[in-house]
């Protein structure tokens, strides 16, 4: 397993308040941007677990009680975006990548 | 009770009073046995829903309880099965089928039967009554081969028939004895107000006629006869004239019996034989029989109160005021409605163009309420029921509790200004008491309440009344009610729509930083997302926007189970040339999508992947299609029948009105989505009572109706403004959503939102008709913004380079999602099972991709 960090793509292609998805060595990564003034970036599996369906990019950021999460798009499932786990009690998770900016480029380094 | 295992209880009869006994005696105690013995076929359902059956109720969904319940309960139970002699001395009674069962305590629980008056050849095949699902099943067949129907007797349960018959799609006519409608409730003027508010709606009323004879009919199947020398033509005919109690086992067995019917019982319920007691519309108190439930609920408590160790409790009577809504009409009757308590003051109120009337009768000697009737406006029942039942004293000016609210305050009665005593729920006769009670307890919410004292559980009309009761007990308690949205925003959804227009607000970041805390959730955002839109009607992709959409508006497309899309353009009205038929076919066709035409008179094209969105809505575009909307919450389908162009029965041109209607209120952002509809005539084949805005065609112009539903809880939709003009029509139109928009809760549907409004239809009437609240102009002028600024989505989101980037699924990579796999059924596409992709042996966990399975996957489609 590749355990490098990868450049994906440019800070631009991050979405304000919303989620984007990259394809890295063959696995779906979703690519959420939650700062509002500065791009402050979390990388998750892009799975839904639940749904079963590769589309978690694709729902809505939110926060409990300053835990950031996101809901899925297709029942609205949420999973807290510092550790990956359920907020509804679902043995279900997220992976995490962790994921740096360097100079208007946005890294990934998979997790296993 | 030294031991109630010993204690034999057989009850005769399971509907449902003697339901109510059976879960009563069990409530009390674990031990006694209890036998039923019941000649229909099923266990108890509720009588009183029954018409229901005819709106899309089944068997199931009217049942109070089932086989596997009454076995947990440990009841013994035989169906279809009659008592047919009661041996008093040995202490058993015998059935139809020769079985014997012994009693230590009998209970009589058989009800009643339709009374059939003694018309000449009145036994036909197509002469049918309303009592048992049964006799529901019949009418139906019988209405499914006739075409007129009448129903015999106009009281409550006559009237009640005639809807079910309406609404089975006969021509309806109510023929009825005496000179006026539901003589035991309403008075005269009542009645007669009641009368043309029904042929308003279509049924033909006949009153003073006495049916002498049914003889072979020349039009129809049947010729009715009346002692007047008139006639009726009809195919079939539903007696429900009166109910007679079910007391011949009483009389055969010397038990003792009213001159016209009905088992005599003391306040206990028993007979004159001490272990044999009587409950339900078979008894007869204080020479009355009680045709309503509750009171039946009341003498079954009693009774199983006094098997079971209580012999303190007492049947003493009961309250027979109704409220109810006949075919769209409401009528209420409260206690001497005609007034008949000997120096009885009556106030009334009479409002003919709009079908209202509304008469208190006082007590002038001590100042209390003592009846009312009220016909086409309900609004007041809740609040005169209390002061009635309560003795409350009356205001100074009595008259006002009557008069529309807009000429003066009302004073409403608050829940505070209920003793202790007063009764909120008369089917469970629960009292403010008792709610106060469960909610020191520990319920705090309404469920609870509901569940742990089972008020509005039945008929459900003191459901409001509950509410406030409950909401105000919080309050008093420093529980505060709240209604803010979500964590992020201590404001109610209507708070936060105020804020935004006052404060000028345009995007959810600047609400947040001044009104709200946190990131905001999938609650929040999308409300305000629909907020923005009402009010300023940007484009909902602008960058400020698009974190706010749910998924389905952030790609303007409804996202299905596998992650793919449908594609619904918009087909105003249903109508839809060749030419652009045949481009819709073309582009399905080229991208291979599922095709199905819609409930909504249109066709959906589903499969889509998300980066084929912006080139499938590309050619559409150049089609002249345009978005349909079916991602938001906003305006669906306008749907219209042919109307007078074509079809020979109508009266106005309705496609042409639901073109216009929908072309206008397209892409209006509101709390939940609108369906609305025209019919070209009283037919009603666009289905426009059952949506938010409905409209019909008349001879002079259009009614309209307001807050229907289909969906999860249907709703009928309300009669609004009859005969408009278009203009008037499009203005009233404009008015009710934008006063919608403005002060719905997120997700609220018209008809929920309606439901939950203080003062009903007749206020929304008076804020839309009247401008009772001089919002008028504003409403009107918000709606013309809307309608000015509108643009097709998927027309800006093409032509701009930042949106069309968003309809990619890799950022970095053209490759496809490979779990994306579809197999082929009936000629079309349709997402492949799990099961059949680990057949494809598609790695299904990750998105695994490799050049390999995208051929295979292509291979598939
Ligand atoms: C496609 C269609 C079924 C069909 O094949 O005919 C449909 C499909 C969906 N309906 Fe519907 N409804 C469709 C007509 C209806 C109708 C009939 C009508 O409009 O005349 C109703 C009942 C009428 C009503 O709404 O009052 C209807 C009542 C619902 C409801 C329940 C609403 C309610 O108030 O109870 C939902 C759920 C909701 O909105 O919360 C729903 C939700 C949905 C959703 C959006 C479910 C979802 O979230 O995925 C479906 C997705 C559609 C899609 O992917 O394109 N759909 N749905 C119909 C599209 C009509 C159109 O052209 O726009
Ligand atoms: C269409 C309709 C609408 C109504 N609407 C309302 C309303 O809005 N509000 C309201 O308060 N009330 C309403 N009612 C009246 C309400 O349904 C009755 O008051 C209630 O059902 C009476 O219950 P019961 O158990 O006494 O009698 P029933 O429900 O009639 O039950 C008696 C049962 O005993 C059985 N039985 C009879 N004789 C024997 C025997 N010898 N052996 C064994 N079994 C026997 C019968 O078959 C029947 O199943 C309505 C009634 C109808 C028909
Ligand atoms: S009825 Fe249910 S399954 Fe069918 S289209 Fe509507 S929402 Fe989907
Ligand atoms: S009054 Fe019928 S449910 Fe409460």
């Amino acid at each position: 397993m590749n355990t490098q960090w990868i450049t994906i793509c440019k800070t631009q292609d991050l979405v304000k308040g919303s989620g984007v998805c990259a394809l890295v060595n063959g696995r779906q990564v979703a690519l959420f941007n939650l700062g509002l003034a500065q791009a402050k970036v979390v990388a998750t599996s892009n799975w839904d677990p639940i749904g079963k369906a590769n589309v978690m990019y694709r729902g809505i950021i939110g926060s409990e009680s300053n835990t950031p999460y996101i809901a899925s798009p297709l029942h609205k499932q949420r999973y807290s975006l510092l550790d990956g786990a359920s907020l509804d009690g679902n043995s279900e998770t997220l992976v995490m990548h962790q994921v740096k900016l360097e100079d208007q480029n946005v890294l990934v380094k998979l997790s296993h | 009770m030294s031991s109630l295992s010993q204690v034999k209880v057989v009850v005769v009869g399971n509907g449902m009073v003697g339901h109510q006994v059976v879960e009563q005696l069990r409530q009390k105690s674990d031990e006694v046995q209890i036998t039923v013995i019941a000649a229909e076929a099923r266990l108890a359902y509720d009588r009183v829903h029954l018409s229901e059956y005819f709106t899309g109720k089944t068997a199931e969904q009217l049942a109070l309880t089932d086989e596997a319940q009454y076995q947990e309960m440990n009841v013994n139970f035989h169906l279809n099965t009659r008592v047919t002699n009661i041996e008093r001395k040995e202490k058993f009674v015998e059935t139809d089928s020769g079985q014997r069962f012994s009693y230590d305590k009998l209970i009589l629980a058989t009800g009643s039967y339709p009374f059939v008056p003694p018309i000449t050849r009145h036994e036909q095949e197509h002469c049918l009554v309303y009592r048992t699902i049964e006799d529901l099943e019949a009418i139906q067949a019988s209405a499914d081969v006739s075409k007129v129907g009448v129903v015999v007797g106009g009281g409550l349960l006559g009237l009640e028939a005639a809807n079910a018959l309406k609404q089975t799609g006969l021509e309806t006519h109510v023929v009825e004895f005496a000179p006026q409608l539901m003589g035991v409730q309403v008075d005269p003027t009542g009645g007669n107000v009641l009368k043309s508010k029904i042929e308003a709606l279509g049924v033909t009323v006949h009153v003073q006629k006495a049916t002498q004879v049914i003889k072979e009919g020349e039009t129809s199947r049947y010729r009715m006869e009346f002692a007047d020398g008139t006639f009726l033509e009809t195919d079939m005919i539903l007696f429900s004239a009166g109910i007679r109690p079910c007391d011949q086992i009483a009389k055969d067995n010397d038990l003792e019996v009213g001159p016209r019917g009905g088992i005599i019982i003391n306040n206990h319920c028993q007979t004159n034989d001490d272990d044999i007691y009587a409950i339900g519309e078979c008894a007869l108190w204080n020479n009355f029989i009680f045709g309503l439930v509750a009171p039946g609920y009341t003498m079954a408590r009693v009774v199983a109160g006094n098997i079971c160790g209580h012999p303190q409790e007492q049947f003493t009577g009961a309250d027979m005021s109704t409220k109810l809504k006949l075919m769209g009409v409401d009528v209420g009757s409260i206690g001497d409605a005609h007034a008949k308590t000997p120096g009885a003051l009556t106030y009334t109120y009479e409002n003919q163009p709009e079908g209202i009337y509304k008469k208190l009768v006082i007590s002038e000697a001590d100042n209390k309420l003592i009846g009312a009737v009220l016909v086409g406006d309900n609004s007041d029942y809740d609040t005169l029921l209390q002061y009635a039942l309560n003795g409350i004293d009356l205001p100074e000016f009595p008259e006002q509790l009557i008069l529309p609210t807009s000429r003066g305050d009302s004073p409403a009665l608050g829940a505070d200004a209920l003793p202790n005593e007063a009764s909120i729920c008369s089917c469970h006769n629960v009292s403010k008491g008792d709610i106060i009670a469960a909610v020191d307890a520990g319920s705090c919410d309404l469920g609870a309440i509901k569940q742990c004292t089972k008020a509005s559980t039945g008929c459900g009309g003191c459901s409001a009344l509950l509410k406030n009761v409950f909401e105000s007990e919080l309050q008093k308690r420093g529980v505060v009610v709240s209604t803010d949205i979500c964590e992020h925003f201590s404001y109610s959804r209507q708070d936060l729509f105020n804020i935004v227009k006052v404060g000028k607000i345009k995007t959810f970041h600047d609400l947040l930083a001044k009104h709200g805390q946190g990131l905001g959730c999938e609650i929040c955002k999308p409300a305000v997302g629909s907020i923005l839109a009402s009010v300023w009607n940007d484009f909902v992709l602008q960058p400020d926007h698009v974190g706010l959409q749910d998924t389905n508006d952030t790609y303007l497309a409804n996202m299905q189970k596998d992650g793919t899309y449908s594609v619904v353009p918009r087909v105003a009205g249903g109508e839809i040339t060749p030419a652009k038929l045949i481009a819709l076919g073309q582009v399905a066709q080229r991208y291979q999508l599922y095709s199905k035409i819609t409930g909504g008179q249109r066709i959906d094209l589903f499969g889509a992947r998300v980066e084929q969105l912006p080139l499938i809505w590309q050619e559409l575009i150049k089609a002249g299609f345009e978005t349909g909307h079916a991602y938001a919450k906003s305006l669906r389908t306008v749907k219209s029948c042919v109307g007078s162009t074509w079809c020979r029965f109508g009266v106005q041109d309705s496609v042409t009105q639901a073109i216009d209607i929908e072309n206008r209120y397209k892409g209006l952002r509101s709390p939940h989505k609108l369906k609305m509809a025209v019919s070209g005539c009283t037919r009603e084949c666009a289905e426009a009572q059952s949506k938010d805005v409905g409209i019909i065609a008349t001879e002079n112009g259009w009614n309209m109706y307001v807050c229907g539903n289909g969906g999860m809880k249907p709703r009928h939709a309300d009669l609004f403004a009859t005969d408009l003009d278009t203009e008037t029509l499009i203005r009233y139109i404009d008015r009710f959503l934008m006063f919608y928009v403005r002060t719905a809760d997120r997700l609220q549907r018209t008809s929920v939102w309606m439901e939950n409004m203080e003062g009903g239809l007749e206020y929304l009437k008076q804020v839309i008709i009247d401008d009772s609240l001089g919002l008028a102009d504003e409403l009107e002028a918000q709606m013309q913004h809307v309608v000015e600024t509108y643009q097709c989505e998927w027309n800006t989101a093409i032509q701009n380079p930042t949106s069309v980037k968003r309809f990619r699924q890799f950022v970095n990579s053209d490759e496809k999602d490979m779990n994306i796999v579809f197999v082929e059924e009936r000629g079309q596409i349709r997402p492949a099972r799990e099961s059949e992709k680990v057949e494809l042996s598609l790695n299904a966990d990750e998105g695994f991709s490799s050049a390999n399975s995208t051929d295979k996957a292509e291979a598939v489609v």
